[in-house]
């Protein structure tokens, strides 16, 4: 039997296991379209708030050494009505949608702004790593986690994934009052902290001065915790932090992951990296006698 | 060690008043030197902000220039930097003009001349320039003598129009361009500057069966193709573009009607 790239992650089904991550070109539906062609999996909408936010002023985003970038963007998005009305279209667009909020009820009521949406699932952003009263503060919350990931569930009839990162609390903790919530998925991780000085002007770049470093630096940073949580938790996890190439898709499925997020190698107009890390995976699924993805998860945690 | 995209300190060499509310700053950069026309660097205002900017050209050799006008935070802040001030540099970022036209009619309004400078430049050394030019008012007319110098020989006609008659045409640089398309004969049409005239441009020379190219003009934030700030329909303009082809254009639901605001709202222009 041909290998298939088709899989799940828990009950999310996928035609590719390659999804464009959260916070990168997710806010034009024609440009969602356009990566579901190019072999995305599915797509991730950047993280709404109830309400419009502007995001920091630039310098918002900077390139890092080694390949990697600086990012302070601040959460900017259009607010979870005026995103919900243009998934909706016509054409309606299958997207995840990233919530990001303080209180359970936050998450609860923008969930109901999703109706007649095409959702194929919540992830919740509570690992973002430079915006006050959300991401990493409500995530490093063991108990506020597990609320809002109950309050997101109980409004939702699209499954729930918990987006996890490095805060100062443990992630795994993290993890586990999202399981105990009622997670469908666990996404790990998201940007790591992070800032750039410029010598001669001697400041910091971002206006934010802190922000989130992604790309290849994060890679092996990402590949241990997915491997350390696929090794405590019976939950699918979503890897994501520096997924470039096709044997970057493959490390995180060997260490756990049932699917990947994509983000930073997109820069530079680079929306071919989704066919091409579907085809590297399915030479090396031929190469390796795999017939579907699902039976390499965790391969590398025998 | 930095990264390729990290912003890159540059001393500003010299300041030259333009016009009473245009400047254009000069600073050594070998890569912004030769930029294509179109590219744009991301400019750092150490503590102000950042801004996408067309790079200008500069007469002398290795060297690249800004030429911005005071409007927002971050090109105030850019528009008052002095001479020995300190900016950081991106780039260049960008598609550009497909410069190949031996007979070119170039349209540009206020700042929207920087990229066509430039292009200037890049046509054939035999190419027939036609350049339509429009600002607000008389003391408002920018690069006159310095595409006149740019076009070094070649063949250049240029018509000036401004908002108040006070120079020229009364009206746009599409009321401009239109003089010159009656003479005839262009291969091409290149503009840049407000899109509602670029939009006009775009449907003039079109109905003249001109190919036309525009840069666009969208909120950046990282220039990269990353944020996603700048998408027009399906396109994201820092990639894509900035240059696109009058025929994509034509059929596009925001060109000339709507863009993102910073939090990624559709707006009318």
């Amino acid at each position: 039997m041909a290998a298939s790239l088709e899989t799940r992650v828990g009950p999310i089904g996928l035609p590719s296991p390659a999804m464009l991550a959260s916070g990168i070109l997710g806010i034009s539906t024609g440009v969602f379209r356009r990566l579901l062609d190019a072999g995305a999996g599915a797509v991730v909408t950047k993280s709404l708030s109830a309400e419009a936010w502007e995001g920091y002023a630039n310098p918002t985003v900077i390139g890092a050494a080694g390949g990697g970038w600086l990012n302070a963007v601040g959460l900017s998005n259009p607010g979870a009505a005026e995103f919900a009305r243009m998934l909706r279209g016509p054409p309606a667009t299958p997207a995840i949608v990233s919530l990001v909020g303080s209180e359970p009820q936050d998450f609860g009521r923008m969930v109901a702004e999703f109706a007649g949406c095409d959702v194929v699932a919540y992830e919740l952003n509570l690992s973002c790593p430079h915006v006050a009263r959300v991401g990493l503060e409500v995530g490093d919350d063991a108990a506020l986690v597990e609320s809002v990931v109950r309050a997101t569930a109980a409004a939702s009839s699209a499954p729930v994934v918990a987006k996890v990162g490095l805060g100062s609390a443990s992630y795994l903790d993290t993890v586990g009052a999202a399981v105990a919530g009622g997670a469908s998925a666990i996404t790990a991780i998201n940007t790591v902290r992070a800032m750039a000085i410029d010598a001669e002007a001697a400041r910091p770049v971002l206006s934010n001065a802190y922000g989130g470093l992604s790309g290849p630096p994060i890679k092996p940073i990402a590949l241990r915790c997915v491997h350390e949580i696929a090794s405590r938790h019976e939950i699918p996890v979503i890897g994501c932090g520096g997924v470039s190439t096709w044997e970057d898709a493959v490390e995180f499925l060997l260490a756990g992951a049932s699917a990947v997020q994509v983000g930073s190698a997109l820069a530079r107009g680079n929306m071919g990296v989704f066919g091409e890390i579907n085809a590297g995976i399915l030479r090396y699924m031929e190469r390796k006698g795999h017939g579907s993805v699902r039976e390499m998860v965790g391969l590398a945690r025998r | 060690m930095r990264g390729a995209d990290t912003p890159s300190a540059r001393t500003v060499l010299s300041v030259a008043d333009e016009t009473p509310t245009v400047r254009t700053l000069e600073f050594e950069d070998a890569e912004l030197a030769r930029a294509a026309p179109g590219q744009f660097a991301m400019v750092w205002v150490p503590g102000a902000g950042e801004l996408p900017m067309s790079v200008m050209v500069s007469g002398t050799a290795g060297r690249a220039a800004f030429t911005v006008r005071a409007h927002g935070p971050s090109s105030r802040a850019l528009y008052g930097v002095r001479e020995g001030g300190l900016i950081g540099v991106r780039g260049p970022y960008g598609n550009s003009f497909d410069a190949t036209a031996r007979s070119a009619l170039l349209v540009g309004g206020g700042t929207g001349l920087v990229p066509l400078m430039r292009l200037i430049t890049r046509l054939p050394p035999d190419a027939r320039i036609g350049l339509a030019m429009g600002s607000r008012d008389a003391g408002e007319v920018l690069f006159e003598a310095r595409a006149r110098e740019l076009a070094q020989g070649r063949e250049i006609r240029i018509e000036v129009a401004t908002d108040d008659g006070s120079r020229g045409l009364a009206g746009t640089a599409v009321d401009a361009a239109r003089r010159l398309l009656d003479s005839g004969g262009y291969a091409a049409a290149y503009t840049c500057g407000p899109e509602p005239m670029m939009a006009a441009l775009v449907r003039e020379a079109a109905a003249r069966g001109v190919p036309a190219q525009a840069s666009v003009e969208r909120v950046m934030k990282c220039g990269v193709g990353i944020c996603g700030s700048c998408c027009m329909d399906d396109r994201v303009v820092c990639c894509d573009g900035t240059v696109f082809g009058g025929e994509h254009l034509a059929s596009s639901a925001d060109f000339g009607r709507a863009c993102r605001s910073k939090s990624g709202a559709t707006v009318p222009l």
